[in-house]
């Protein structure tokens, strides 16, 4: 109604209306994208109330509120034992995918090689095939080698995952990364050792430090290959949740997720926020 | 704001680098099939400023490149004080660089950025903040040492890039047009002063531009380099006064360049019938005297402040006024003569010469001391 | 002599040090490619080797798969099911991004983080708040009984419509950040000119930016279309007997029968035709950049 006032003046008998109707229209438009932020968001949301029931059952919204599934959960030795082994597995496989990520990165964007194109698609390869193909695969011949349930196995598995995104995220560092400063740091004296340890890797350390976060969410989010892999003494926090989700629908499940979820948007929000901040200061 | 911090006029207190020689020798340098720099020899003097002068592609900063260490010749060497240093890789050259945009370390103190070249040659840490604080200072930085480059302003990291480049007193300073990113107004300035902080530090200073006015500012001696090869090296007078061959003449300075048969060639004065059959005169040019007979086809050069405008009555090459532009403390005359180019003319405003009218018919002399033939 | 061996000195540690000698080039990428061959490319390689392999060249499998019409009615629902998908997240994707790309600063923030924190959570967790949500006593049916729309729980979990809304949920952010990048980019002064010009609000949306964003759609699409095919878990966990697709028949086909000729014979199908639509969305991305140069 206000708009009506404001646009009055400026112009012709039709204007007023056709601002109204634009007017409801944004409003419309708005509402509609909060709801599907709403979507978006809802079912992340929705499980943390979920965690502190109070009953048996999962239930939503809960009738009433106690802690005891989480005193379950660090209770019980399984969730334990399956918590600590995916933890033990993403930090391995998070070394593993940036140490071998950023060395793989500084050969494909800098080296000088025979059959670069077709390394690049090997390492990028695992993007592509579909995880249950890898999953099924690994799980054929992890099995020969007798690598199932064991930690080799899961780290090898998931740094095959983690590492395009290290490869790709470094390269970008790479190719942003402004190529006088390293001939500058020669110029003044740096040999090529000293060069990269004194300017280039101080500044691909956003990169490698987002690189580590994503793979170690990532592993410790990994599902498929990690339910084919796993053992019945050996599994993974997923495989574990896979179960309990399939088998019965017991609030701590809830209670894993939100300590998964809290533990995720921690690690990338930092990140962001970091990478934000580095971006800001790299801004000459 | 950036005028408080200039550099110091005042170096008494500055310790002078012995500058140090640099000789290219039958340089030769290409990409696959494109030659980027053809059989370049230059050598530069203890505390010279030479200009490496020509148009983007030119190979002016390949060639600077092969005397940092960053790109290696083909054929030929480059000597720093008489040393081979062709196959020396960058880091050991002891020369200084200044890159197009600074290239100041982001994540590193200006403090640090200047210490960097002292710590990469093992100095004390105790020495290294006193000596690059003493180089801040210089340039005109004091108590900017604990911010971040991002922190300052485009000129003043132009000043922390030099404060870098000269701390470790490196008797060659290399630079790589450091001063293309700044305002008109800042540029000039800090062309005067880097000119003054070379002259009292007398380090060997290569510096290279594409900005004509730039290099005859700075240098003591212009090498004009065109698809890379070199066309010319001299002062800056020599350069404008008797350039080598037209690109430099149209290169440095305006020039009008019209073609035209020799008729007579007698020692320093030469006739030359131009396309539209006007016979006028010239002083051959260094290289026209050795190769240049009667009836071959010659340039004449003039420049646009040398041509004298004359009422059509006196007689010599005739002209009409085609536009008269007022350019403050000049007036510029463009006048067509028969089939030649446009012919630009110079004059001051405040002159007592003749001022024609846009239409006039005039004729244009010249003193033949001041039109080279090619 | 000397002067060659000189020479061969000099290609192998290149004093130009823009960029590693191959060398060190190899060395650094050596341990990756060596690994992932042993560990990704070695395996997979295996499993479709006994799809074919059995003990002589067969393609018994595939031909089986072509022949069963249960497994071709897997193959018809996974595909279908990705169509599904692929379309509701594109019609809830493209209003949020054109939201998105109107936005600034802290507005422009949280709605990144809308679309970024469900990619951080994982698939798993995601599934299980379906379930809240769907269950016969969920909330959206506590929801709709209390508003009084419904007498009886309707039967929301465990069949296609469940596997459907998780996947869009799970989806919708790889459709959102392509589009946002394709809208983000279309210069300010495009929708103002061709207002200036007498085009309405629906027209500059139509005959600009709409067309202009056509790019990140399509990636969009084909991103989200290649993801559902591959689909394990959410249509493991949400859904039922009834909505078995191609990644989920695969599973069964080892943990539960170990019959790997013919899991590798899907596999093969299954990597044959993501492939397929890699090589088309890299020919679209490739004619996308042509076109931006």
């Amino acid at each position: 109604m206000t708009s009506h006032a404001q646009s009055a003046p400026t112009a012709n008998a039709t204007a007023p209306r056709l601002n109204l109707s634009k007017h409801l229209g944004n409003a419309l438009f708005k509402g509609v994208c909060g709801l599907i932020f709403l979507f978006l968001l809802l079912p992340t949301v929705i499980v943390m109330p979920a965690s502190f029931s109070a009953t048996q059952y999962l239930s939503f919204p809960p009738s009433q509120w106690s802690l005891r599934w989480y005193v379950a959960y660090f209770q019980d030795p399984e969730w334990i034992a399956a918590t600590l082994f995916s933890l033990k597995v993403a930090g391995l496989t998070t070394v593993a995918a940036v140490v071998l990520g950023t060395m793989g990165a500084l050969a494909l964007m800098r080296g000088r090689m025979p059959l670069k194109g077709a390394m690049r698609a090997v390492v990028l390869a695992p993007m592509i095939v579909p995880h249950i193909v890898i999953a099924v695969a690994m799980y054929m011949v992890y099995m020969k080698w007798n690598l199932l349930g064991s930690l080799t196995g899961f780290v090898l598995a998931h740094t095959v995952v983690c590492v395009p995104f290290v490869v790709i995220n470094v390269s970008a560092g790479l190719q942003k990364m402004d190529p006088s400063l390293e001939m500058a740091a020669a110029s003044l004296g740096a040999n090529r050792l000293r060069a990269f340890r004194h300017v280039t890797l101080p500044l691909l350390g956003p990169s490698m430090a987002t690189s580590a976060a994503f793979a170690f969410i990532t592993s410790l989010d990994e599902a498929v290959i990690s339910y084919f892999l796993s053992s019945s003494t050996e599994k993974t926090l997923t495989r574990k949740m896979f179960e309990d989700i399939d088998f019965d629908l017991s609030p701590t499940i809830a209670v894993v997720s939100t300590l998964i979820i809290v533990v995720s948007v921690l690690l990338m929000g930092t990140i962001e926020g970091l990478r934000a901040r580095a971006a800001r200061r790299a801004k000459v | 704001m950036t005028a408080a911090h200039a550099i110091h006029e005042d170096y008494s207190g500055l310790q002078r680098i012995r500058g140090g020689t640099v000789s290219v020798e039958g340089i030769v340098k290409r990409y696959g099939s494109f030659t980027a720099v053809t059989d370049v020899s230059l050598s530069i003097g203890r505390g010279e400023f030479v200009a490496l002068l020509g148009p983007s592609g030119s190979g002016k900063t390949t060639l600077l490149m092969m005397i940092a260490g960053f790109e290696h010749p083909d054929h030929g060497a480059v000597c720093i004080d008489g040393v081979d240093v062709s196959r020396m890789p960058p880091h050991r050259r002891d020369v200084g660089m200044v890159f197009q945009k600074y290239a100041l370390f982001p994540h590193m103190t200006i403090l640090d950025n200047v210490a960097f070249p002292l710590r990469m040659r093992g100095v004390a840490a105790g020495e290294r903040r006193l000596k690059a604080l003493d180089a801040l200072h210089v340039v005109g930085l004091d108590g900017m040492h604990t911010r971040l480059p991002s922190q300052l302003s485009g000129g003043q990291q132009q000043r922390v890039a030099l404060a870098r480049a000269i701390v470790y007193r490196p008797p060659v300073l290399l630079m790589d047009e450091p001063l293309g990113a700044l305002d008109k107004k800042l540029r000039e300035r800090m062309q005067i002063e880097i000119k003054h902080l070379q002259e009292s530090l007398g380090a060997t200073v290569i510096y290279v531009t594409h900005d004509q006015e730039e290099a005859l500012t700075m240098a003591d001696r212009i090498a004009v380099m065109n698809h890379g090869q070199l066309e010319q090296v001299g002062t800056p007078a020599e350069l404008y006064e008797r350039p080598a061959n037209p690109f430099v003449a149209s290169f440095i300075g305006e020039t009008n360049l019209m073609d035209g048969e020799l008729l007579a060639a007698a020692d320093e004065d030469w006739a030359v019938r131009l396309v539209d059959g006007t016979v006028v005169r010239g002083t051959p040019a260094a290289a026209a005297r050795r190769g240049a007979a009667v009836t071959s086809r010659v340039r004449l050069a003039v420049r646009p402040e040398r041509i004298v405008l004359a009422p059509a009555e006196v007689g010599g090459m005739a002209a009409t006024v085609t536009d008269v532009i007022y350019a403050g403390p000049t007036r510029i005359y463009l006048l067509r003569s028969g089939s030649l180019p446009e012919i630009t003319v110079r004059v001051p405003v405040q002159s007592d010469a003749l001022k024609p009218a846009r239409g006039e018919a005039v004729s244009l002399t010249w003193d033949s001391a001041n039109a080279l033939v090619y | 002599m000397t002067a060659s061996l000189k020479r061969l000195a000099a290609t192998l540690w290149r004093p130009d040090w823009r960029g590693f000698s191959a060398p060190l080039s190899l060395l650094l990428v050596g341990p990756l490619v060596i690994g992932l061959c042993v560990a990704f490319i070695l395996p997979v390689g295996r499993l479709l080797e006994v799809s074919v392999w059995n003990p002589d060249f067969t393609i018994a499998e595939l031909v089986r798969i072509a022949e069963t019409p249960l497994y071709l009615r897997i193959l018809g629902r996974t595909f279908l099911l990705g169509a599904v998908v692929t379309i509701l997240t594109l019609v809830l994707a493209y209003p949020v991004a054109f939201l998105m790309a109107r936005l600034t600063g802290w507005r422009l923030a949280l709605a990144a983080a809308c679309v970024m924190v469900p990619l951080w959570t994982s698939v798993l967790v995601r599934s299980y708040a379906w379930i809240i949500i769907l269950q016969r006593n969920g909330l959206l049916n506590s929801m709709l009984k209390s508003l009084g729309l419904i007498d009886a729980p309707l039967p929301l979990l465990y069949n296609e419509l469940s596997v459907a809304i998780a996947m869009t949920h799970v989806l919708l952010p790889y459709m959102i950040l392509p589009i946002w990048a394709a809208l983000r980019t279309i210069p300010r002064e495009l929708p103002l000119a061709a207002q200036s010009l007498g085009a309405n609000a629906v027209r500059v949306f139509l005959l600009v930016v709409l067309p202009l964003s056509l790019p990140g759609v399509a990636s969009g699409v084909l991103m989200v279309f290649i993801l559902s095919l591959g689909f394990y878990v959410t249509p493991a966990l949400v859904g039922g007997p009834e909505t078995l697709m191609i990644a989920t028949l695969i599973g069964q086909q080892t943990t539960e029968l170990l019959n790997w000729p013919f899991a590798g014979a899907l596999a093969a199908l299954l990597l044959g035709i993501t492939l397929l639509l890699v090589a088309v969305f890299n020919r679209f991305l490739g004619l996308d950049k042509k076109a931006a140069s």
